[in-house]
């Protein structure tokens, strides 16, 4: 089938997606976006998160055919001509990233919090990373980047 | 596969009907797993995103009429304190990117033992609105809707509607046993709702038993108890002994199994704990507010 969908901010049309293809897949093998990362494929790691229509959910339990008409924003779409969102350059400062895979996913969430909340306290980071999984940082280097990002977005 | 992408009530039913073997998708929170792990190939794939009747809620007679896709995040932002329950259920469930998609409806038509919506809406006595082109609609209470592990009372050619909850006339609470706070499956849960209106207990039990179930002779037990020692009026301090007595009747309503997520013996043990800790909530609860 054929899926039409706006991926960072151009419309795009994909053929011979299979029905049961979710929108990560179509993201990654068939649009050459693969910043959204596939590990889990059910929902539990967070690293495949994207926006759709403004919201942040894990595209690998999005069916392509569900982003028909849709907004989808990727990690890809964060970084405006090529320079890093303040939430990515948080994250490189403070070595929020060491095998590097969960940190696309984490970069969308923690932009999704800091659009909704601007000065958030340690538990509402907690609570809006909860559904992103790291294995290597320990999450401390995670939550100094928000932190920091969030100082600068007040800031700025 | 087939991709049915309905954008009324009205075809969604009539799309049902003519496609048995099409798999409602509302969140895909469970289908989507399913897919990608290549557990179920069905015939098509139901979309009813595009439904916009489902995403509706509303007053309907002194109860809520809750849509089938109304995500887990919109029942928290707006109807926290029409079902209290039920919003404390749906903030415990999966993690942000979860509660935006999952639908109750979804929970519902997966129809699985741990899914947390149950034991609230068990709690609250609700009714689910089922529908098909051929029949029209029929309610079905809640209680009756779980037929096994992972079934339910819908026909082949039915579609959840809504989930019709009454308002809440007292405190409710929820508790739920994992290994952590966020993208837990339940090992076990526990609901319950203060009716003072009624003078009535209700209770849900998840993960416990092959189906979400109520604890009927907890409920009874302790409505009957609190009567007697004159409690709905007085509003002293419940007992601790009736709070813990109602927690062993409440495990005792219970068949849980051995699995990866928990041993039986755990999940009777921290159903019969639960349910002592989150009646005298409940019931503190009520005292405050007198």
């Amino acid at each position: 089938m054929r899926v039409t969908t706006t991926v960072n901010g151009t419309e795009q049309h994909v053929d011979d997606v299979w029905p049961g293809e979710s929108l990560l897949y179509m993201l990654r093998e068939r649009m050459g976006l693969p910043g959204s990362k596939n590990a889990c494929e059910q929902g539990e790691c967070g690293s495949c998160t994207v926006y759709l229509d403004g919201e942040p959910v894990c595209a690998c339990l999005v069916a392509a055919g569900q982003a028909i008409g849709r907004e989808v924003t990727t990690v890809e779409g964060l970084a405006a001509g090529g320079a890093l969102h303040p939430v990515q350059e948080a994250f490189v400062e403070c070595g929020a990233v060491q095998c590097g895979f969960c940190t696309p996913g984490l970069v969308v969430a923690a932009h999704d919090l800091l659009e909704r909340v601007p000065r958030p306290s340690d538990l509402e980071i907690r609570e809006a990373l909860a559904g992103n999984l790291c294995r290597c940082t320990g999450y401390e280097k995670i939550l100094d980047a928000v932190r920091l990002a969030a100082d600068r977005q007040v800031r700025a | 596969m087939d991709f049915l992408q309905p954008t009324s009530w009205q075809d969604a039913l009539a799309l049902r009907g003519e496609r048995p073997d099409a798999l409602p998708l509302a969140g895909g929170t469970d289908v989507m797993v399913d897919i990608n792990f290549d557990r179920r190939r069905p015939g098509a794939l139901l979309d009813l995103g595009r439904v916009p009747e489902l995403r509706e809620w509303g007053q309907d007679d002194g109860r809520i009429r809750l849509g089938a896709g109304v995500p887990y995040a919109g029942i928290i932002g707006n109807l926290g304190a029409q079902l209290p329950g039920l919003a404390m259920a749906s903030r415990t469930v999966g993690s942000p990117q979860i509660r935006i998609r999952g639908t109750v409806g979804g929970n519902l038509g997966s129809a699985s033992p741990a899914g947390d919506a149950h034991p609230p809406l068990l709690a609250a006595g609700a009714v689910v609105e089922v529908a098909s082109a051929a029949r029209g609609t029929r309610e079905i209470p809640v209680a009756e809707f779980y037929t096994g592990v992972k079934r339910n009372a819908l026909e082949p050619d039915e579609l959840i509607a809504a989930v019709l909850i009454p308002a809440a006339s007292g405190p409710q609470q929820f508790s739920k046993v994992g290994t952590r706070n966020a993208m837990v499956i339940a090992v076990s849960a526990f609901a319950c709702a203060l009716h003072p209106d009624r003078r009535e207990i209700g209770t849900g039990i998840g993960s416990a038993a092959p189906t979400p179930r109520r604890a009927p002779e907890a409920e009874t037990f302790l409505a009957g108890e609190l009567d007697d020692a004159g409690l709905w009026d007085s509003r002293n301090a419940l007992p601790e002994p009736l709070a813990a007595a109602f927690g062993e009747r409440v495990a005792a309503a219970a068949s849980p199994i051995d699995d990866v997520r928990g041993s039986a013996a755990y999940r009777l043990h921290s159903l019969s704990v639960m349910a002592r800790r989150a009646i005298t909530w409940a019931w503190n609860d009520l005292r405050e507010a007198a």
